[in-house]
């Protein structure tokens, strides 16, 4: 478990961003999840209201965009979605895909500032 | 009249801190000349065992050191020193992972160019060490015969950040039934491609198609002073 250290580095990426912006608070952050970035979503959820206490973000609301994982097939050549996580082939055509272009992300996309 | 919440966009990684610090740890290892090597694996599966043997088998000939990281006890870093190479204990407390502040932190007074290889032991767990580059340049996962064929696909996130699959404790695999076709099915689907050895700590079985696999990677020496062969 370690979503709750994870929510404290997004803790503190939004203050410094609100800090950066002139604002005294923050309503919404808005956090884009790939199944491959070891970040279970509840969990996250969960410690990010601990992590929030007694900072400028108390009160505030974690959107998570959970984002499908996306390869690059050495068959079709072209952006595929996979079978599974469990089963890293082409969704289309079955072949094994190493190749991953989407699916680690673990990122902070966007901030409600409060006013 | 409230004002309405202002949108910005921010488009940054939550862990780009310790991303920047992993980029600037793989760096100084290349720059240095030493190949860094991570392990990570459930508890039990047969890290410390398995470093124990390569680093005895390896200082004779290169210089090698050793990071492990666990929760508490400096046991590894005592066991391991038997095998006479540098081996320095992280003590994580309630961490469940290394990160790359922890490796910077504990290289210091080491000198890197004086090194061929620095194995990196991560804490036994098969989630959280995932999420977080420590710079190293190959990443081993090991998987024991006796802990089950389908812990790669329980666990997919782990075995797909890693670049080779290491089956270990090869001599017990008759006494537990270990289906090693199957397993190697389930490492290929969660990590299509991957390169998987099998090798036994205990009898050695293995270690020297892992020792060869390891020179083949090795980065030209930028020793201080002359090492071995």
């Amino acid at each position: 478990m370690h979503e709750l250290s994870i929510a404290m580095s997004i803790v503190d990426l939004a203050c410094e961003e609100a800090e950066s912006h002139g604002a005294p608070g923050v309503d919404v952050v808005y956090l884009k999840l790939g199944p491959l970035s070891g970040v279970v979503k509840e969990a996250l959820l969960f410690s990010y209201e601990i992590a929030c206490q007694q900072t400028p973000l108390e009160g505030s609301k974690l959107l998570i965009e959970e984002v499908p994982i996306v390869v690059n097939c050495p068959v079709c050549r072209e952006r595929r979605s996979v079978q599974s996580l469990q089963s890293l082939c082409c969704a289309i055509c079955g072949t094994p895909t190493p190749e991953i272009l989407e699916g680690r992300e673990l990122m902070v996309t966007a901030m409600e500032l409060r006013p | 009249m409230t004002p309405e919440p202002r949108l910005v966009e921010v488009r940054k990684n939550v862990l780009k801190q310790n991303d920047v610090l992993a980029r600037a740890l793989r760096e100084r290892f290349r720059e240095a000349g030493v190949l860094a090597i991570s392990l990570v694996s459930s508890p039990g599966s047969g890290k410390t065992a398995f470093l124990e043997r390569i680093l005895t088998l390896l200082h004779t000939r290169y210089k090698v050191a050793a990071l492990v990281g666990d929760l508490a006890t400096e046991n590894d870093a005592a066991r391991l020193a038997r095998s006479q190479a540098p081996v320095k204990q992280i003590i994580t407390g309630t961490v469940c992972h290394l990160e790359a502040a922890m490796v910077q932190n504990a290289l210091e007074g080491w000198n890197l160019r004086d090194l061929d290889f620095l194995f990196i032991e991560n804490v036994g767990n098969l989630v959280c060490p995932s999420s977080y580059d420590l710079g190293e340049d190959l990443r081993l996962v090991l998987l024991s015969v006796t802990e089950g064929e389908d812990k790669p696909l329980k666990y997919p996130t782990i075995f797909n950040s890693a670049d080779v699959a290491i089956i270990t404790k090869s001599d017990l695999a008759a006494a537990v039934e270990f289906d090693e076709v199957l397993t190697r099915r389930n490492i290929q689907a969660v990590r299509p491609g991957i390169q998987v050895l099998k090798l036994s700590a205990k009898t050695g079985e293995g270690m020297p198609v892992f020792v060869k696999f390891l020179e083949k990677r090795r980065l030209p020496s930028r020793s201080t002073h002359a090492v071995g062969t």
